[in-house]
């Protein structure tokens, strides 16, 4: 593309040393341990994120165990179900995704993909990492206090969240309110890392425009974050005041199983604007990473140039904005004043227009492509499908007036699985198959991970599908049980344990996907440096996997955006970023034959 | 192409799921229609993007999967096709958009005749309140929330003609409009009737509101849709939507504010008298006996006993084709012949001494039991003192084998299933929680374990430094 070849920007060259074996670590705790090495902390980041993360999983199949064969585990009892309810959501959303995405994906491509030789602070991103580890223990602790976990739901609603009546109002909701301290003051660490990296530390070429879309989403996704956790560090410092010191920010007068409270004026709805001003953000804290890395599967692996780049770029930018003005939509039947409702409508289904522009070009980028179905791509394309599903919901829930008889049922569940949990996770796994050879130098399993993708995509599928229509049946959620609720019909039982066999099943299919993890890494094929021939930097390194530095003596110099997939002239069918125009060599045989 | 047909199958069927589910909107029962009708344009636009994306997705599979002897198109930009998408996709939006906000601007704007009526919420029942002949409701706050004044009432002449439901059981007159004003006493609460459609969360603190007109005679289920704690999925009522002069009647029976405060407290000396037909089974100092399957009265709180004398005299316990002793307890109960006579004999027995009792039964495990009785100690206090508020009763030092029974009549059905009996189907509901014979005798020996009255432990200790 000539027209971004033009604005090749010139940069100082960022951390060049005279003698690389300086900053080199030496010692086992070094390398791997106490690790500044962006590469090793993302791993650091991503193994404890998926630990904690079947931790969630064990803590789903305990509530499906309850909701499909209610009665029948002694183990489970109201209490405890909503202890699971409560760390299954905030786990999946908070620790596992979001550390996911920015702390693992973020710490182990952004300087590969800017052509950098590590994050800007390596000392700060490596706090940032145990800062996390800490924030994860103190949640886990909360499962053995007296009282066990809060059970409040992961949004902590005031009064609940700290009165009686509610599981874990004594130990648990205060580690809980511990370990998101320390959690978003480690992710601040890590975050502005991430913006300072991709602002200043781009290699020469790499200009804005011709950044990889994966960076695109994991740098506005942190930029959001950067805006958003501030918001629920002090809503959730008010309520701990509230609790501890006797203040009422958020409780008002009111009565504790029978006894009065202290509170007195307190707003529980406050809590709720500043907790969603968070929590919407959060959506696209977690979906944003997963549109960037999806674009680029999607473009490699159809040997095809993103459609509408700019207009991908873009949609990004306006999504991370209007996503600060939408949080009132988890509220609209909250008790706020209800004319809020006609703006936050309106804001909420202007922002389907570039979620829509961004699955459209999704579409087009596999259109007139050369699609390899490859284990990535099968998982991309899992993602569009479970992606237009989950974004269709929306248009009901965002829609005031449609949301009235589903806020609170089974319908907002299979929602927000389909959008933000199935579709970010089956990136997720698209991700780990695609960049796997990289980070480790030998392929995963064709065939363990068609089997695993197989499974996971229609197993979810089987799951959260059904959940709409027993949210259009009026089912409510957050449910123990539901004994003889007259309008729900007899049959929903059996859909209720049918959904939850098929969520064993895929719980127990990633089972094959950590086999193939482990196998693979001793037994795998080796990849080779670009086994998927891709054009982005990560895949041009000197090693396989990269070394600390990550690029050998010279950092690359960018020429041409990441998407040259099937250049007209060329040789083939890929140019890497960093081929300069001269080296590109010329298509020697008969031209025009592509359909 | 497994890729493709998985794509086709799963759109197509997702659509027919639709079209041949047995799962959708519950029979409308309520103005609004409009609501469903939302919906609907919303299944039907949703629907057809649904099915054009995929389908052409599946065809772009099939048809650009990898030929090793083909290249792919480039393609980067084409300006006229994205702005025709983004121009479409507005328009659609915009189309779904606007009819929402109309009906929504119907949804915040109750009719000027609508009637009110407050909803008041709390761990884990509902009550009702009406505005009186003065269509006004008296102020309320929950400062002022006591037990002989459940619903806050400040001293307002307003509120002297508001009349009281405290059962979880409503009756609303057919077509006339409603505004249904919500508090709350404790937590977050949600009223919720499915065939209604409309809902809203209730905040303690403030008012909410919303309205519908009912349009359908029937009795519907009222939920709680926010998450309000333990009990939150037995937190239930009923609705009734009768003819304007049924509701006229049902309305008359209810007592006002003035009407209630006004009543008598049980007379110890009428209550006394009654109880000598008790005696003869229960004990002359209400100890019980379990020779004859009656349970233990004495330490028991008089609104308890009110309530159940009640329910025994009405029918609504002691009914069931299975309860044979609650059948022998109800013709006794009959023979009290009116709501203060009931109150005279419940204030009788709560004076009457309390004595500690011997454990009948070593089947359970008292260490299970106690993470058993966590749920339980929600409603019955820690110590299974009773909460009022909670309307549970007192469990510590009543006999293990009458609560062995009881669990297993309400686990069953036997027991609380009357449509009259809110707090029984409310039991019923968490004896679930016992998941089997051997979780009912642990949580009863447990409950044995509890300390009994401060009386029966200072007996003890005499004894002791007698010996």
């Amino acid at each position: 593309m000539a027209e971004h070849g033009q604005h090749s920007v010139q940069h100082a060259a960022a951390g060049e040393f005279d003698n690389m074996e300086l900053v080199h670590p030496k010692t086992f705790l070094g390398k791997y341990v106490w690790s500044q090495d962006a590469k090793v902390i993302a791993i650091q980041y991503g193994v404890t994120a998926i630990a904690i993360g079947l931790v969630a999983l064990v803590l789903s199949i305990l509530m499906r165990l309850q909701l499909g064969f209610p009665n029948t585990f002694s183990l489970i009892d109201p209490a405890s179900y909503l202890q699971y309810v409560t760390m299954h959501g905030m786990i999946m959303v908070v620790y596992l995704l979001t550390a996911l995405f920015l702390g693992a994906f973020g710490n182990y491509l952004i300087p590969l993909m800017c052509g950098a030789r590590d994050m800007a602070f390596p000392y700060l991103n490596m706090l940032s990492y145990w800062f996390y580890l800490a924030a994860v223990l103190i949640l886990m602790a909360s499962f053995f206090v007296p009282g066990g976990a809060t059970g409040a739901g992961w949004t902590l609603y005031p009064p609940q969240a700290i009165s009686p009546g509610t599981p874990g109002i004594d130990g648990g909701i205060l580690l809980m309110f511990a370990s998101l301290s320390v959690f978003i003051a480690g992710f601040t660490m890590g975050g502005l890392n991430y913006v300072v990296t991709v602002l200043q530390a781009r290699t020469r070429g790499m200009t804005l425009m011709r950044l990889p879309l994966t960076i695109w989403g994991i740098f506005m996704a942190t930029v959001m974050a950067l805006l958003a956790f501030p918001a629920l560090l002090v809503a959730i410092l008010m309520m701990l005041c509230d609790m501890l010191l006797g203040t009422s920010f958020f409780m008002p007068e009111m009565l504790n199983l029978g006894e009065p409270s202290a509170h007195e004026g307190g707003s529980p709805l406050l809590y709720q604007h500043l907790f969603w001003f968070f929590g919407h953000p959060e959506v696209y804290i977690v979906a944003l990473p997963a549109f960037g890395i999806v674009s680029d599967i999607l473009a490699t692996h159809a040997r095809k140039n993103i459609f509408g780049y700019r207009m991908m770029v873009w949609a990004i930018i306006i999504i991370a904005v209007l996503s600060f003005v939408v949080w009132a939509h988890h509220m609209f039947i909250s008790g706020m004043n209800p004319y809020f409702g006609f703006l936050f409508a309106t804001t909420t289904l202007i922002i389907a227009v570039p979620t829509a522009i961004k699955v459209y070009n999704w579409v087009l980028t596999l259109w007139r492509g050369n699609i390899r179905m490859t284990v990535p791509m099968l998982f991309a394309i899992g993602f569009i499908f479970t992606f237009v599903n989950g974004g269709l919901s929306g248009l009901f829930l965002g829609n005031v007036t449609v949301d009235v008889p589903l806020a609170d049922t089974y319908f907002v569940v299979g929602h927000f699985h389909m959008v933000m949990a199935v579709a970010p996770v089956l990136v997720v796994f698209g991700a780990i198959y695609h960049w796997y050879p990289k980070i480790t130098g030998r392929m995963l399993d064709d065939t363990l991970g068609k089997i695993h993708f197989w499974v996971t995509f229609l197993g979810t599928y089987a799951i959260f599908y059904p959940m709409h229509f027993m949210g259009f049946a009026g089912v409510p959620r957050r449910y123990y049980g539901y004994g003889e609720t007259s309008y729900i019909p007899d049959s929903m039982q059996a859909l209720n344990a049918f959904m939850s066999v098929a969520a064993i099943i895929v719980a127990l299919v990633q089972l094959v996907f950590f086999y193939n993890l482990v196998r693979s890494y001793f037994h795998g094929r080796e990849a080779g440096p670009n086994p998927w021939q891709a054009t982005t930097l990560e895949w041009q390194t000197e090693h396989t996997p990269p070394r600390h530095g990550n690029f050998g003596a010279e950092l690359p110099v960018v020429y041409r955006w990441a998407y040259d997939y099937g250049v007209p002239g060329a040789k083939h069918d890929f140019l890497p970023q960093n081929m300069p125009p001269e080296a590109v060599e010329a298509d020697d045989t008969v031209p025009g034959r592509r359909s | 192409m497994a890729m493709a047909i998985a794509v086709i199958v799963l759109a197509v069927g997702s659509v027919l799921f639709f079209f041949f589910s047995p799962w959708y909107l519950t029979p409308l029962a309520s103005n609004w229609g409009a609501i469903d009708d939302t919906i609907q344009i919303t299944l039907w636009v949703t629907g057809a993007v649904f099915l054009a994306v995929n389908l052409f997705l599946a065809y772009v599979i099939v048809r650009y999967r990898y030929n090793q002897r083909r290249r792919s198109q480039y393609d980067p930009e084409n300006k006229s096709l994205e702005l025709w998408l983004t121009g479409l996709t507005t328009l659609g939006i915009a189309g779904l958009l606007a009819p929402g906000l109309v009906v929504w601007a119907a949804f915040v704007s109750p009719p000027e005749d609508a009637h009110e009526v407050e909803v008041v919420g709390q761990q884990w029942h509902w009550s009702f309140r009406f505005p009186g002949e003065d269509g006004r409701f008296g102020s309320a706050h929950n400062r002022f929330i006591d037990e002989h004044n459940p619903f806050g009432l400040i001293d307002d002449p307003a509120g002297q003609d508001d009349i009281l439901i405290t059962a979880p059981h409503l009756l609303l007159p057919v077509d006339r409009p409603v505004k249904m004003v919500l508090r709350s006493k404790d937590v977050l609460h949600n009223v919720k009737v499915a065939n209604f459609r409309a809902k809203m969360d209730m905040v303690p603190g403030q008012t909410s509101y919303f309205w519908f007109t009912p349009t359908e005679l029937g009795e519907y289920e009222i939920v709680c849709a926010q998450l309000c704690g333990i009990a939150h999925f037995a937190m239930r009522g009923r609705v009734e939507v009768v003819e304007q002069a049924t509701f006229d009647a049902w309305l008359d029976d209810q007592l006002t504010y003035a009407e209630i405060a006004a009543r008598d407290p049980g007379n110890l000396e009428a209550g006394e008298s009654r109880y000598t037909s008790c005696a003869a089974c229960h004990g002359a100092e209400g100890q019980g006996n379990q020779a004859l399957n009656a349970p233990k009265l004495a330490g028991l709180d008089a609104w308890y006993l009110e309530r159940q004398l009640e329910l025994f005299r009405s029918g609504a316990r002691g009914t069931h084709e299975d309860d044979v002793l609650g059948q022998q307890m109800r013709p006794f109960a009959s023979m009290l012949p009116d709501r203060q006579a009931i109150a005279d004999v419940a204030a009788y027995i709560e004076t009457l001494p309390e004595r500690p009792l011997q454990a009948t039964l070593d089947a359970g495990d008292p260490e299970r039991g106690a993470r058993r009785y966590r749920t339980c100690a929600n409603c019955h206090g820690q110590q299974g003192q009773g909460i009022r508020a909670t309307n549970g009763p007192r469990l510590a030092g009543m006999p293990d084998w009458y609560l062995e029974r009881q669990l297993q009549n309400f686990r069953q059905g036997i027991r609380g299933r009357h449509r009259e009996d809110p707090y029984g189907n409310q039991m019923i509901e968490m004896a679930q929680v016992l998941v089997d014979d051997r979780a009912v005798s642990d949580v009863v020996a447990y409950i044995a374990t509890l300390p009994q009255p401060a009386m029966a432990v200072a007996a003890a200790n005499a004894r002791d430094g007698e010996e």
